[in-house]
């Protein structure tokens, strides 16, 4: 499985002198992924706000927010929505993936162990041995590539999260469909896994890829490369040493290479960035206080 | 019969006798007028006269009607004493005397009124023979004797019809008794229908000892009368039950009306009687604006025309204000009771000291409620009038007189209701009374009855939760019966806990329609009052959930188990039979089938032998999320410290490229 960049090409001026420029950008994403995961954090945060009014319908700010949704049906209405620009996200980086292997006309091996796989490999193992010896201090800081192992963990979370929770969703979607060839307490059992499921998955988004995207301190308080799809050359140097030595060694930094985007794209970006953060941290708020002052 | 003599020595005695009785025997038929016959010999004259106290007099004795009367047989002279051996004799002879044969009688007739006068030498007092007759005295069962049932009023009418010189001349407080007898229902019984069995003057006032109604002899004194009547309506007390307490009729008769307050002497009708101690007699004071009591000063206008009015438009004053005595010149002046409105309304009055009320009155208690504070006085209206207190659309108002907030009733009251009136006002039933003018609705004593108000701990108590369903159920009797058959009636479950009524899922004043969102939001707390912990798992499902964000379309307790009529599983017409449950759910699911029906409803996972999937499923989930946490928390932490210190590297490193630059530039 390779998440690809070359989509980005095509506004590649590949003038060779934006090499020499301070500005010029590395592009990382390709148009596509950007709005794929776009559409993801939408659609994420609204099942997840819906969601949670259900979980945690005993607190004040559940009602609330049902009221703010309208009610527990078109709340439910938004919830079946999102779910579904979910699975179109799903599907459409599935088709995405078929498409660039028909394309590049690599081999399956190519495919999965290439440069650009988000399949876990040996280095990816060498990566987090060198992560925690440089967390306790035992050495240098890893020299990262193009995906670190944990990208390619939440990477594949969200895979995880799509079967479990798609599959409960759908079941709970359509119980007396389902409960022709299922026993009815498989809708209690499914809504057990919907819930606690969802509840890992927004707790992870929301706390543990926030910091290693965002809140780390060297990115504090936001990497807006995942909207903008590119960063500059030498925070990339920095960041991505190896991936950057890699392009040189090949010679293909000057492909990547790509004009920075307008002030008022960067401002969008960021207002974007911060209320999908904000809406996060509330939800997390939110469910702590749900879980430690009036979990029932 | 004797001689009259006088011989001194005993032995002449014996021999001047017996010649006396020999030469009586030889001569008396010609010596003495003494047989009747003798006196006939002039008497029989029918034009022969003679004069007493001046008066020219027929003294013609018609031998005929003589010997045909109660005292053929009886010689002239047993009566006219005073004629005893006297042959031809003068005028201005003696009365005959009765009372040498009728002493008893004789000695009642003195002591009464006509006795007294007569000794008195009132011209107008009845002799014997005023009544009797003379010579011509014939049973009192012969319907032709003067004294005859039928002729008695005629008879004391000579006298006592109106114009008459007794009635002018002497105090005689009744007017036109005649004519008013004549019409009263005893009068119409005798004159028109023959009825000799009927009351007539001598049957109350009696033949002889006719009294004063003031003189407690007489038999139509007040404390007489129920026993006067009685002997011909021996038990009317039955008949006058409902609004009499019978007992106290002959036992304390001055504080009950007496028979004359309602039927009145001489007019009695079989119809109520609009005036007993006449209205007007009282009216003479009471009707001024200005009078007023000397003990305290309060007004004692009566305002006669409300009074005609109201529901008492036949009763008149005395019937309640009993006690009174209408020969005193203020026939009040003997009133000591105020007025007891249940000599008529007996039964009310019972239940009325059975109540909170009336135990309160029985205390003497300042904040008891009385009769009249809730009915009026004079201006007493049936509850049917919508001007009246007690009509019910104003009955909510005249309780809350006292029930109100602050008012002396709630001040007193200990128990868990508050803001009753507002509260009432706002339900289901005060809205339907006060809004929609809906009288039928339940209003206060709809509840707590009008005059037997008990608080429901006590069992008597309307709304004693033993009585409450059936209380409820005078309107709602339909669902009276659905709750009768239903799990939660005392009547299907022996059990030592309480079981619910009405009010525990209804509340006993803020009752709301049933329909509306708050009650259905309500009544599942109101189930989890009693099945806390089947409640607690219904909100861990998706029904309870949704309920609990305040939305009401889904299924609430009531939807599956029924409201009124929830019935144990296993009886075949419970909604959560296995027969009737995918019915059950279809009212929503309309696809549901047999297998969705075994959706755990009331699920927890906190239960691994009940359910243990769903245990060990929330278990594997809440590892699987500790497990990733950690790891993860982990990890963050540690890479906190080393990210800072990389990003003081990376500033670092930075402002040596832009210096680079800058060289670079300047070269």
């Amino acid at each position: 499985m390779i998440h690809e960049k070359s989509e980005g090409l095509s506004d590649n001026t590949s003038s060779p002198k934006i090499a020499e420029r301070a500005e010029a950008q590395v592009q990382r994403f390709s148009r596509l992924n950007r709005v794929l995961h776009i559409s993801m954090i939408i659609s994420f945060i609204s099942l997840a706000l819906t969601g949670m009014t259900l979980k945690f319908s005993y607190t004040g700010w559940a009602f609330f927010l049902s009221g703010l949704f309208g009610g527990f049906e078109s709340a439910g209405y938004i919830h079946r929505f999102a779910a579904v620009i979910m699975f179109i996200v799903f599907i459409t980086h599935i088709i995405d993936l078929v498409r660039i292997k028909r394309k590049e006309k690599k081999s399956f091996k190519e495919f999965i162990f290439g440069f650009d796989s988000m399949l876990f490999n040996r280095n990816d193992w060498k990566d987090f041995i060198g992560s925690v010896k440089w967390f306790i201090g035992l050495g240098k800081r890893p020299e990262y590539g193009r995906w670190t192992y944990w990208e390619k963990f939440d990477y594949f979370a969200v895979f995880w999260g799509i079967f479990i929770i798609g599959s409960t969703g759908l079941t709970l979607w359509f119980p007396e469909f389902l409960t022709q060839f299922v026993p009815g307490w498989v809708i209690n059992v499914a809504t057990i896994i919907h819930s606690d499921e969802a509840l890992l998955a927004t707790g992870f988004i929301f706390t543990v890829h926030f910091f290693n995207t965002h809140l780390r301190p060297e990115k504090f308080p936001m990497d807006i490369v995942i909207f903008s799809g590119r960063v500059s050359i030498e925070e990339f140097k920095l960041d991505r040493p190896k991936e950057y030595n890699e392009m040189v060694e090949k010679g293909e930094l000057e492909k990547y290479l790509v004009e920075p985007y307008p002030p008022i794209v960067i401002r969008t970006i960021k207002i974007f960035g911060w209320t999908a953060l904000t809406i996060g941290f509330s939800i997390i708020i939110w469910i702590i206080y749900a879980m430690i002052f009036a979990y029932r | 019969m004797y001689l009259k003599g006088s011989f001194s020595e005993p032995k002449k005695i014996f021999i001047i006798n017996f010649f006396s009785i020999f030469l009586f025997l030889l001569f008396t038929s010609s010596l003495y007028p003494q047989d009747n016959s003798d006196c006939l010999m002039c008497h029989e004259d029918n034009s022969l006269t003679g004069t007493r106290n001046g008066k020219t007099i027929s003294v013609f004795v018609n031998e005929k009607k003589l010997s045909s009367s109660v005292h053929e047989g009886v010689n002239c002279i047993s009566c006219h004493v005073d004629l005893e051996g006297t042959d031809v004799h003068d005028d201005d002879v003696e009365k005959a005397k009765c009372n040498l044969c009728h002493d008893d009688i004789q000695a009642k007739f003195d002591k009464s009124l006509h006795g007294k006068a007569l000794s008195g030498g009132d011209k107008l007092a009845p002799a014997c023979q005023n009544c009797h007759g003379s010579h011509d005295i014939i049973p009192v069962k012969n319907l032709k004797s003067k004294v005859a049932p039928i002729n008695i009023p005629g008879l004391c009418g000579q006298c006592h019809k109106e114009g008459s010189p007794v009635q002018l001349q002497r105090n005689i407080p009744q007017t036109h008794i005649l004519e008013n007898y004549s019409e009263s229902i005893h009068g119409e019984g005798l004159l028109k229908k023959g009825l000799i069995v009927t009351a007539t003057c001598v049957s109350c006032h009696t033949a002889h000892d006719i009294l004063s109604h003031t003189d407690s002899k007489s038999s139509i004194a007040r404390k007489n009368i129920a026993n006067t009547c009685a002997k011909c309506h021996a038990e009317i007390e039955l008949v006058h039950r409902k609004v009499i307490k019978g007992a106290l009729w002959e036992k304390e008769a001055n504080i009950l009306p007496a028979c004359v307050d309602c039927h009145q002497p001489h007019k009695a009708r079989k119809v109520f009687y609009d005036q007993g101690m006449a209205d007007q007699d009282c009216l003479d004071c009471h009707s001024r604006k200005n009078i007023k009591a000397s003990v305290d000063g309060r007004s004692l206008f009566v305002d006669y025309a409300g009074l005609k009015d109201s529901r008492h438009t036949n009763i008149s004053c005395s019937q309640c204000h009993s006690q009174v005595s209408p020969s005193h010149i203020r026939p009040c002046d003997s009133i000591v009771q105020k007025v007891d409105c249940t000599s008529c309304h007996a039964e009310v009055g019972e239940e009325y000291q059975l109540s909170t009320h009336g135990k309160l009155k029985a205390k003497n208690d300042l904040n008891a409620p009385v009769c009249s504070e809730c009915h009026g006085t004079h201006d007493v209206l049936g509850k049917t009038n919508p001007l009246s207190s007690i009509f019910p659309i104003n009955i909510p108002a005249l309780c809350a007189k006292c029930h109100r907030e602050g008012e002396s009733a709630a001040v007193r009251y200990k128990g868990t209701e508050v803001d009753i009136v507002k509260n009432y006002t706002e339900s289901i039933h005060g809205k339907g009374l006060m809004k929609s003018g809906l009288t039928v609705t339940a209003t206060c004593t709809g509840c707590h009855t009008a005059h037997r108000e008990l608080p429901h701990s006590d069992s008597l108590s309307s709304v004693n939760p033993a009585n409450i369903p059936s209380t409820c159920g005078n309107c709602h009797h339909g669902i009276q019966e659905q709750f009768e058959k239903s799990i939660h009636s005392t009547k299907i479950t022996q059990t030592d806990k309480e079981l619910p009524t009405c009010e525990d899922c209804h509340t006993a004043h803020k009752i709301i329609r049933a329909d509306s969102e708050g009650f259905k939001l309500k009544i599942m707390d109101q189930c989890g009052r009693c099945h806390q912990a089947i409640a607690e798992t219904y909100f861990d499902t998706y029904h309870g959930k949704v309920s609990q964000l305040g939305y009401t379309k889904t299924a609430k307790c009531y939807d599956c188990h029924g409201a009124h009529d929830i019935m144990p599983v296993e009886n075949p017409v419970s909604h959560l039979n296995r027969k009737n449950i995918v019915e059950t759910c279809k009212k929503c699911h309309t696809n549901a089938n047999k297998q969705f029906a075994g959706y755990f409803t009331h699920a927890t996972h906190h239960d691994p032998e009940k359910y243990p999937w769903l245990f060990w499923t929330f278990w594997g989930m809440t590892g699987l999320l500790i497990f990733t946490f950690v790891i993860a928390g982990i990890h963050t932490l540690l890479w906190l410290p080393r990210s800072l210190q990389w990003r003081r590297e990376l500033k670092r490193q930075k402002s040596i490229n832009t210096d680079k630059n800058d060289n670079q530039e300047q070269l």
